[in-house]
């Protein structure tokens, strides 16, 4: 890897705390700056160095090395220790680079929607849940998980109630999501109690050497895998417990939405699987049977019934929230599948759907700030008036029902043939039929975009009104990442084996990647 | 004349003890209980109080809400900024023991230095969301009450 | 069975906390004490870790030492109870102390902060309601808000 002698040595030992310390302290110092602009530069700067960090950490691990970091010079499993490996260094990756490409749409489209003297804050906290999510994978210590989980998810609050100066149902969207994440993260603090009890660590990589010891432990370990997997299942709207996602989406400010949707709960999916595959074992009883039933349950169930209700929702935003919760379900699928290749499938889902998602919420939030448009009935004839944002949208709603050379179809494919080597054929059935679904309720929104005509205002057709350049950049960049995956998938399976292969010790999960 | 002048006179008295006392707590957490968290909302504590009694604008004038919220950033970049200083002097992130010759001294003076920080941000937290709830205008007069 | 509640009273203490917390959070339409309930619900998790953290005879978490220059001891040792060996501190500091475990308490003071973070996020967002809705039961701004969608002035 040449690339990576770009990156000093410096760099490439305290990568991993300098890229969760950047952001937060950054954070910091924007909460005090007066001028918006200079905000959003520094926010973009901040984001940038990220991405560069990420990338390099992500080279240092496909060179083979795994990287871990003591924070404060305390060495695990008695101090904190940042771990990146095949699992976290992606996920980093993922959220940095989709933090400067939301970033770059903010400009225009946080002017429109939030208040003038609140920019600067709305930048400080948008860079604090950055780096929340950034440290919450980077972590190796369980209860570091918590506090930046509730980092993240507290600026989260704060960004989502800022949607009331546009729409005022933010201000009840944000405090049912206040409610509902607190009991999640309160479930998964009580989880690692008990599971602090049993093990008498906090280390995660301790936490397994000894739960492996006492061959999965006593109830108390059991109990704590309960409330574990209960309190990240609110955080990443796993079917049951989605209730809070539909309305925080639709009614925050659609930069906030375009990043949360494609990396708040990638990022909890991601501690699902650290959670169940690392700290404990699928070879323990109950982790094995827990994930048989409650995940492909609730998985499956979420992929149906949050299709059907995607279907029937008039705001466009809805629809896309509730599509968001059935991709969900897909990637409990993969993880509940309990093999290589399901868990590799699911990552890989969580990879892809992140690029698609993100360009779908940007390209919605572009027709807002043009036309106003929410509503599914005011997409008539967007084809005409902004046909490159269209374009954008049209790329990533293949994408997101599965159609061939796009990103969703690579995943939906691995998906499924890694069910069918279990025999599950009835979860191939239904990947199918969400699929269908899929198809109609993208279909629902493509149909009046393409085969109506622009509404007439005050007798005049509604003229050509293009986004401006720098929304264009990230939805086309992510419409092209989308189908760059889906001709060449190598880069992005060779990332899932890879991780696989930390989860379950076997080789090329996936075909058609290169391992490391 | 002024219905709450035992409170007035009382609490002239009590304020600066209070303050006081958060700083004891605040250098005694090096040798036994106490340290920022405490400290802070013990010192938060002392404007919340003169803020009660003589009203929220005279607290305003003796903490500005300006100075409050540079305070709140301040103690995180205290803090950090150990952590950056010990990243300078070559060590891993916060690892206090080369900011000395002595790597218990350098222990103990990173202890302080991060305990200042929390003391900063804990108190101008508790003071700013103290100013945020009593600044707002209330739709109930005091006769309604 | 009284035997077990007696013997167990801090974790009943924790599950009926929790319960009525829970409770509290989804039976009542008040934002306000829908806020009052989570606390409940949180409270309960803090009184969790500190009942792990606590070591039957243990002495609390404080080394006993004088602070000497030369690191003397104390004159009198601190004599225990019971001397667990496993979780004893001896070496360099000498006397023979069991200690508390000091760990859950330092996680949950984190805890009791970030539990205080959002609470005055929910103050505060419930601040913004009121002003914004002129109520704060839940299913009063349920049906403003259904009456605002059917007017269809919303974006």
């Amino acid at each position: 890897m040449d690339l990576l002698s770009f990156f000093p040595e410096w760099v490439m030992t305290h990568g991993a705390a300098l890229l969760v310390v950047l952001p937060l302290l950054m954070g910091v110092v924007l909460a005090i700056l007066p001028s918006e602009k200079l905000a959003w530069a520094l926010a973009f700067i901040v984001a940038l160095i990220c991405s560069v960090l990420a990338l390099g950490l992500v080279l240092q691990i496909f060179g083979g090395e795994s990287l871990v970091y003591s924070m404060g010079g305390w060495d695990p499993p008695h101090g904190i220790s940042y771990v990146v490996d095949a699992l976290s260094a992606p996920v980093l990756l993922l959220i940095s680079l989709m933090a400067v490409l939301c970033l770059l749409y903010a400009w225009p489209s946080v002017r429109a929607e939030v208040e003038p003297k609140k920019r600067a804050p709305f930048y400080a906290a948008f860079l604090v849940c950055m780096a929340g999510l950034l440290g919450m994978v980077v972590t190796g210590d369980a209860f570091n998980v918590f506090v930046f989980l509730e980092v993240s998810s507290i600026s989260t609050y704060v960004l989502v109630g800022m949607g009331a100066s546009r729409d005022r149902r933010a201000l009840t969207a944000s405090f049912n999501y206040l409610i509902l994440g607190s009991i999640g993260a309160t479930f998964f603090v009580v989880g690692l109690g008990f599971l602090f009890m049993e093990t008498g660590t906090l280390n995660m990589a301790d936490m397994a050497r000894i739960l492996r010891d006492l061959d999965g432990g006593s109830r108390v370990a059991q109990v704590a895998f309960a409330f574990i997997i209960i309190g990240l299942g609110l955080k990443l709207a796993m079917f049951p417990l989605h209730v809070w996602l539909p309305s925080a989406y639709a009614h925050s400010p659609s930069f906030v939405t375009a990043f949360l949707a494609s990396t708040a709960t990638k990022a909890a999916l991601y501690l699902l699987l650290r959670f169940t595959f690392t700290i404990f074992d699928v070879n323990i009883n109950y982790v094995g049977r827990a994930e048989m039933i409650l995940l492909v349950g609730f998985g499956v169930a979420g992929m149906i019934f949050a299709s059907l209700q995607a279907i029937f929702q008039t705001d466009a935003r809805r629809t896309l929230a509730y599509s968001s919760v059935a991709q969900v379900g897909y990637m409990l699928l993969g993880i509940g599948l309990a093999t290589a290749a399901g868990a590799a499938a699911g990552y890989l889902h969580l990879l892809n759907h992140a690029v698609i998602k993100g360009g779908l919420f940007i390209c919605l939030g572009a027709m807002w700030y043009r036309f106003g448009i929410t509503r599914i009935s005011d997409f008539r004839g967007l084809s005409k008036t902004m046909p490159w944002t269209m374009g954008a949208f049209t790329i990533s709603a293949l994408s997101l029902i599965g159609v061939p050379f796009t990103a969703g179809f690579v995943s939906k494919v691995n998906l499924a043939t890694a069910a069918a080597n279990e025999g599950w054929w009835w979860a191939v059935g239904v990947i199918v039929i969400t699929s269908i679904l899929a198809i109609i309720y993208m279909g629902n929104i493509l149909k009046e975009a393409y085969f109506k005509e622009p509404p007439v205002v005050n007798g005049a057709i509604v003229a050509r009104n293009e986004a401006p350049l720098m929304m264009l950049i990230p939805m086309w960049a992510l419409a092209l990442a989308s189908i760059a995956i889906g001709i060449n998938s190598d880069l992005m399976v060779q990332a899932a084996n890879g991780a696989a292969e930390l989860l379950f010790p076997v080789t090329n999960a996936l075909p058609g990647g290169v391992t490391p | 004349m002024n219905p709450h002048v035992i409170l007035r006179v009382v609490s002239k008295f009590l304020i600066p003890l209070i303050a006081l006392f958060a700083f004891y707590v605040q250098f005694h957490g090096d040798f036994g209980p106490g340290g920022g968290f405490q400290a802070g909302v013990i010192l938060a504590a002392a404007v919340i109080l003169y803020a009660l009694i003589f009203g929220i604008d005279a607290a305003k004038k003796a903490v500005p809400p300006s100075a409050v919220r540079i305070g709140m950033s301040l103690g995180v970049l205290i803090y950090g900024g150990t952590g950056v200083a010990t990243w300078l002097l070559g060590a891993n992130f916060l690892e206090y023991g080369v900011l000395a010759h002595d790597p218990s001294h350098g222990q103990h003076y990173g202890i302080l230095a991060v305990e200042l920080g929390v003391l900063f941000s804990v108190a101008s937290v508790m003071v700013a969301i103290f100013y945020a709830f009593g600044s707002r205008q209330p739709d109930l007069t005091d006769e309604d009450w | 069975m009284f035997d077990l509640i007696f013997t167990h009273f801090n974790y009943a203490v924790v599950i009926v906390l929790m319960m009525v917390g829970l409770y509290v959070i989804f039976a009542t339409q008040n934002l306000i004490k829908k806020l009052v309930g989570l606390s409940v619900f949180q409270t309960s998790v803090f009184l969790l870790y500190i009942t792990i953290g606590k070591v039957s005879g243990g002495q609390p978490p404080i080394l006993v030492e004088s602070h000497g220059g030369d690191h003397a001891l104390l004159s009198e040792p601190v004599l225990v109870a019971s001397a667990a060996p496993v979780a004893t501190h001896s070496g360099a500091y000498g006397p023979e102390v069991l200690y508390s475990n000091p760990l859950p308490h330092v996680l949950i003071l984190t805890a009791i902060v970030v539990g205080v973070a959002t609470l005055a996020i929910g103050l505060a967002l419930v601040v913004r309601i009121r002003e914004v809705y002129s109520t704060i039961e839940k299913d009063e701004i349920d049906a403003l808000d259904y009456h605002f969608n059917l007017e269809g002035i919303d974006g």
